[in-house]
């Protein structure tokens, strides 16, 4: 008898090269896991370009095409048209993709594939910096974050800027499925892409993933920072199907700010006063999406 | 036949043993152990296989019946991220060092 709460089937082999504790990875498991075997993977320059080791080595038991930095939404695109033009209709499309090459230099092919409505998954894996060329800063990094491009000394020149929020702009897009996931909360993640599997046309999630190297986070430490995220509202679980909000996890105890960056040295030169403002943002951010999901779902007609 | 095919990379990972990255070793106590497979659920690599119920001693009878999570140290980076989240704490992070004796 086994007792799991995910399923048990792998699509990602041990023997790749991640960092020790890399979220990344149990991102790509998970997806997996939920899809299944009759899915193609595209991925651009990323982590996950190098993950799988160096040519001729392979680490997914599902196809795998390499493509150019900029373009994972082009390439989604064509990989569901021409099996389209074969007739095959039942294969999962997926485009697994940084945060870089989606907020950032991706977010043009992105918009194009989501505005054509290609019948296809985005999956986002967020670790908040362009991680594979030495944690560049991205416009999905956190404020107050330290990294090599941002960085802390004695001009104390940490992000300053909030992070861009990327399913509010595909919701913009009026997508019919996008939500938020984290490696620390697999069977609600599992369940978004269950749920997306029965919806034609794009689906887009921001998975928030951990990079303890980028992060100056203990690699055992790895998951219980991503919960610590969701539980002190820095990053909510929440999905928004047409339009309609829905928050899929409720923080259970009381988790500052503070204490969700108390586990990571990017954030270790904040003042009390400067992780004080952080914190009024992230409240502000969470009344918010609380009352989204009160209007949107008034809007519902019965 | 294309002298130079298409590169397609066809050499499954698992022939990389990533198990000489490790520093800490994590030995599962099966005497503590309620084979929650949370520690499967966390790993990575994926490093933890799951193996049939009478293959460890468990800590009760209805525990017994439950397939039990076994580590592939082949593979194990000894992130330590399946002690850190093991609910019962029955996984100790073990210096390889002092496993040579
Ligand atoms: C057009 C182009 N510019 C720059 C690069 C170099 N490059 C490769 S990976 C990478 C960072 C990717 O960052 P992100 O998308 O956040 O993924 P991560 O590495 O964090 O997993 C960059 C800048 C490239 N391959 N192509
Ligand atoms: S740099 Fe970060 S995201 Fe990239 S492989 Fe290492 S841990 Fe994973
Ligand atoms: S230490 Fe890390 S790599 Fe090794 S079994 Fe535990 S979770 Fe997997």
């Amino acid at each position: 008898m086994k007792n799991l709460t995910i399923p048990e089937e792998e699509y990602m082999l041990p023997g790749h090269t991640a960092c020790l504790g890399c979220g990344a990875t149990l991102a790509m498991r998970y997806t997996l896991k939920a899809l299944g075997k009759n899915t193609i993977i595209t991925i651009p320059a990323c982590c996950w370009a190098v993950i799988p080791g160096v040519y001729p080595s392979r680490t997914l038991e599902v196809p795998l095409l390499y493509t150019a930095f900029e373009v994972t939404g082009a390439a989604v695109s064509g990989i569901r048209q021409a099996l389209s033009a074969k007739g095959i209709e039942d294969v999962n499309v997926v485009g697994f993709a940084g945060d870089g090459g989606t907020a950032d230099i991706g977010i043009q092919s992105l918009s194009g594939a989501v505005e054509r409505g290609e019948d296809i998954f985005y999956i986002m894996y967020d670790n908040e910096a362009y991680m594979n060329t030495g944690i560049q800063r991205s416009s999905s990094t956190p404020k107050g974050a330290w990294t090599t491009t941002t960085q802390v000394g004695k001009v104390r020149d940490w992000k300053k800027e909030k992070k861009k929020n990327m399913v509010e702009i595909m919701a913009a897009h009026g997508i019919p499925y996008t939500a938020t996931a984290s490696i620390a909360f697999p069977e609600d993640f599992i369940k978004k892409l269950e749920k997306g599997k029965k919806i034609k046309g794009p689906k887009f999630y921001h998975v928030f993933s951990t990079c303890p190297t980028g992060w100056l986070v203990s690699p055992n430490k790895s998951v219980e920072v991503a919960r610590l995220a969701v539980d002190s509202k820095v990053f909510p679980l929440y999905e928004v199907e047409n339009g309609i909000y829905n928050i899929t996890y409720m923080p259970k105890k009381e988790v500052s700010v503070k204490e969700y960056f108390s586990l990571q040295g990017r954030f270790r030169h904040l003042t009390e006063d400067e992780i004080n403002e952080i914190q009024k943002e992230v409240d502000e951010s969470w009344r918010i999406l609380i009352e989204k999901e009160k209007w949107s779902k008034s809007l519902i007609k019965v | 036949m294309n002298e130079f095919p298409t590169p397609i990379a066809t050499v499954p990972s698992t022939s990389n043993k990533t198990g000489g990255w490790r520093t800490f070793r994590p030995v599962i106590l099966y005497d503590k152990c309620i084979r929650c497979m949370i520690c499967w659920k966390f790993c990575p690599e994926p490093a933890i296989k799951i193996v049939s119920a009478e293959k460890y001693q468990a800590k009760n009878a209805a525990i017994a019946k439950l397939d039990a999570p076994e580590i592939d140290y082949d593979y194990c980076k000894g992130c330590g991220i399946c002690a850190n989240e093991c609910p019962v704490k029955c996984i100790d992070m073990v210096f390889e060092e002092k496993l040579e004796g």
